[in-house]
């Protein structure tokens, strides 16, 4: 027995020093290579002025600030479009989810149809695509078509009225209560209901303040010369990128929801029919609310997977943080450190999202754990 | 109900695309009759004139028979290796007299493959050589040593966290500081690149694999004598390999998906291919048609893959598709 024990340990001890030893002279390596080449090394350049401007970013963006800020602006706008593909992937694959199991076949087939076309196209491909559709079909500068409700679609993107000031705060404070409401609903009971009734009661009189005069508290897209001037401008990349990881991903968060919605089991249907609710009150209130639950790890699966996807945005020309990275790495030639910002992101971003879905799953009905 | 519905709503959302696509489009090569019928008819003709550079890339045009002949030859090997009467040791040495005869079919233009050759050999190759370094990982990953544990463990959870698009450029930037005695050609790094990125998926799927397999086989190996790694090779790892077959040609197929992120780090695949069409001033406003036609392709490449990975699922499982 001692005789194995010793064996092993020596084994072990071997090969972690071999380990040890080949990270030691890549690393040694890595050093001569950065020293032959004239390289930097070190996250000092962060602070040093980045010389470029990003085509869109959240906040403005000056060429004097520096490559951290940059990377910056680059990550709010990865966010910025993961979170408006992860909003329509999922309301777009709970449609098409639930049409893949509906009684009549020709919406079965259909749904599946959009699905397997979806699925068997590279995602690259599909950005492309769309960012030709956009670009080539929709009307020229100089002649937005107006769509109602004071928005226009051109070339240039598609421009929304922007809310300034009080209207922008109705809105945030109709942001927030929709958001207490449906944390309420996942909750259940536990959320007094008097906080819910204040919260749509501020919320609507906020509302009521801001449409009331809409021209002082509105920045209305407006055709000035060869252009429009004013609004909120979506850009073309903006929504290619967010159109087709919304269809990407809707065709995969489908066959999640389908897959939730047929674990469920049988009986609850035949309960239902008992009781005499109809197909649509007993998806609404007994199979979709069980089905929730299973269907809550795999859909963090696909919501990692659609983020990972913002990083394509280098494939269209959106400024996301991957593209503003290259920059970086063009202009300074150091590709490990800004390889390793980009990693230390999203392994972070991950972390992130699967931690706050496995507690979300705590509040999902039917989960033994109490809120 | 449902067909009249469905087909209603199909007829009312088509009719624009048919009328555009169809009835009112140029199919002849003819860069005046395509402008004058742009932007109420499509342009196909631009299919017409550019699908020898779509296919086949930057080779010349004297070449394009090998290179076709290559991709046949690649389907051909694809097709035998999928029934399950082909999987012997025999299938092997077909590979490689399949790789031997492509190197001597493509002859002095072996350098400047590209197109449709170069997609399917860096899918082939990329996840060949994943699966290869799949195994050591897996091995590692279930093995009882806590640094091998954890150093497989520490690459797999790195490498899945990651976009694709970010191994490409790690395999660009940084290898050549890494190895650079090596001198790896553009197009190998990319293959490592795929290489690597797949091997971490595949690892999990042999993981998963592995973990169904009853205990009490390990254990009756062990009384007839077999050690850990014989245990795997003999008993466990086939019956892995087996049981996940449609899992991992699915992530075949996402690795051919995959492959078209090259165009980024430049290198003429498909995608890329048609880049170097549309580079040509006269034919760049019809870039929708080359990309509806490259959609085309890739899905009859990855649809009777999808197709195949259901049937391997139904044959060795009986479950439903």
């Amino acid at each position: 027995m001692r005789h194995r024990l010793t064996r092993h340990g020596a084994a072990r001890l071997l090969g972690g020093l071999v380990l040890v030893g080949a990270l030691v002279l890549m690393v040694l390596g890595v050093r001569e290579q950065l020293r032959i080449r004239r390289i930097a090394s070190g996250f000092a350049f962060l602070s040093e002025p980045a010389g470029f401007t990003l085509s869109e970013t959240l906040l403005p963006l000056d060429l004097k600030d520096s490559y951290a800020q940059a990377l910056l602006a680059g990550l709010g706008n990865s966010m910025r479009v993961a979170l408006a593909a992860c909003v329509l992937a999922t309301l777009l694959g709970l449609v098409v989810g639930l049409g893949r199991t509906a009684a009549a076949p020709a919406w079965r087939r259909a749904c599946g149809a959009y699905v397997e076309t979806i699925r068997n196209l590279p995602v690259v491909l599909q950005l492309m695509l769309w960012y030709a559709l956009l670009i080539g079909a929709a009307p020229p500068l100089e002649a937005p078509r107006a769509l109602g409700a004071g928005m226009y679609l051109s070339k240039g993107g598609l421009a929304l009225p922007a809310p300034i000031g009080p209207a922008a705060l109705a809105l945030g404070g109709l942001g927030l209560a929709g958001m207490l409401l449906a944390l309420a609903w996942l909750r259940r009971a536990s959320a007094p209901r008097s906080t819910v009734a204040l919260a749509c009661v501020s919320a609507a009189v906020l509302a009521v303040l801001a449409w009331s005069v809409p021209g002082a508290y509105w920045s209305l897209p407006t055709p000035r010369g060869l252009s429009l001037a004013g609004g909120w401008v979506l850009s073309p990349e903006f929504l290619a990128l967010a159109l087709g990881l919304g269809m990407y991903g809707s065709s995969y968060i489908a066959e999640v929801i389908r897959a939730a919605v047929q674990a469920v089991p049988r009986g609850q249907w035949e309960a239902c029919a008992a009781l005499g609710l109809n197909r649509v009150a007993c998806l609404r209130r007994v199979i979709l609310p069980q089905a929730v639950r299973s269907a809550l790890p795999p859909l963090t699966g696909q919501y990692l997977n659609l983020m990972k996807n913002s990083s394509l945005g280098v494939v269209v020309g959106y400024p996301d943080l991957v593209g503003v990275a290259n920059t970086a790495m063009n202009q300074t030639g150091q590709a490990i450190e800004c390889i390793a910002i980009i990693m230390v992101v999203f392994l972070g971003l991950n972390l992130l999202v699967a931690r706050t879905m496995t507690r979300s799953e705590r509040w999902a009905p039917g989960s033994a754990a109490l809120p | 109900m449902g067909w009249t519905a469905v087909a209603a709503a199909l007829l009312w959302a088509l009719e624009p695309v048919a009328a555009w696509a169809l009835a009112h489009a140029v199919w002849t090569p003819d860069p005046a009759a395509c402008a004058a019928a742009a932007p109420a008819g499509a342009c196909w003709g631009f299919v017409a004139h550019a699908y020898p550079t779509i296919l086949f890339g930057t080779l010349p045009p004297g070449a394009h028979g090998r290179a076709a002949l290559g991709v046949a030859l690649l389907f051909g090997l694809t097709g035998i290796s999928m029934h399950p009467r082909a999987w012997r040791a025999a299938l092997l040495l077909l590979w490689a007299g399949g790789a031997a005869a492509l190197t001597v079919i493509l002859g002095p233009y072996s350098t400047q493959v590209g197109g449709l050759l170069l997609t399917m050999c860096l899918t082939l190759v990329g996840c060949a050589s994943g699966f290869l370094l799949a195994i050591p990982l897996v091995v590692g990953r279930m093995a009882a040593n806590p640094l091998a544990h954890r150093a497989c463990r520490l690459y797999v959870e790195l490498v899945r966290g990651l976009p694709m698009v970010t191994v490409l450029f790690a395999a660009s930037y940084v290898l050549p500081l890494l190895l650079p005695a090596l001198a790896m050609t553009p197009l190998a790094r990319v293959t490592l690149a795929v290489a690597l990125f797949e091997a971490a998926y595949f690892s999990e799927v042999l993981r998963a694999g592995l973990q169904t397999i009853p205990r009490g086989q390990m254990e009756a190996a062990a009384t007839l004598g077999l050690s850990y790694l014989q245990t795997l090779r003999v008993v466990s790892l086939p019956q892995a390999i087996r049981k996940m077959l449609p899992a991992l040609v699915n992530n075949v197929i996402g690795a051919l998906k995959a492959t078209s992120l090259v165009v980024i780090v430049g290198l003429q695949d498909l995608n890329g291919a048609l880049q170097l069409a549309l580079g040509d001033a006269g034919w760049r406003p019809y870039a929708l048609e080359g990309y509806l036609f490259l959609g085309l392709l890739y899905f009859m490449l990855c649809y009777p893959l999808s197709r195949y990975a259901r049937w391997l699922e139904r044959r060795f499982q009986g479950g439903p598709s």
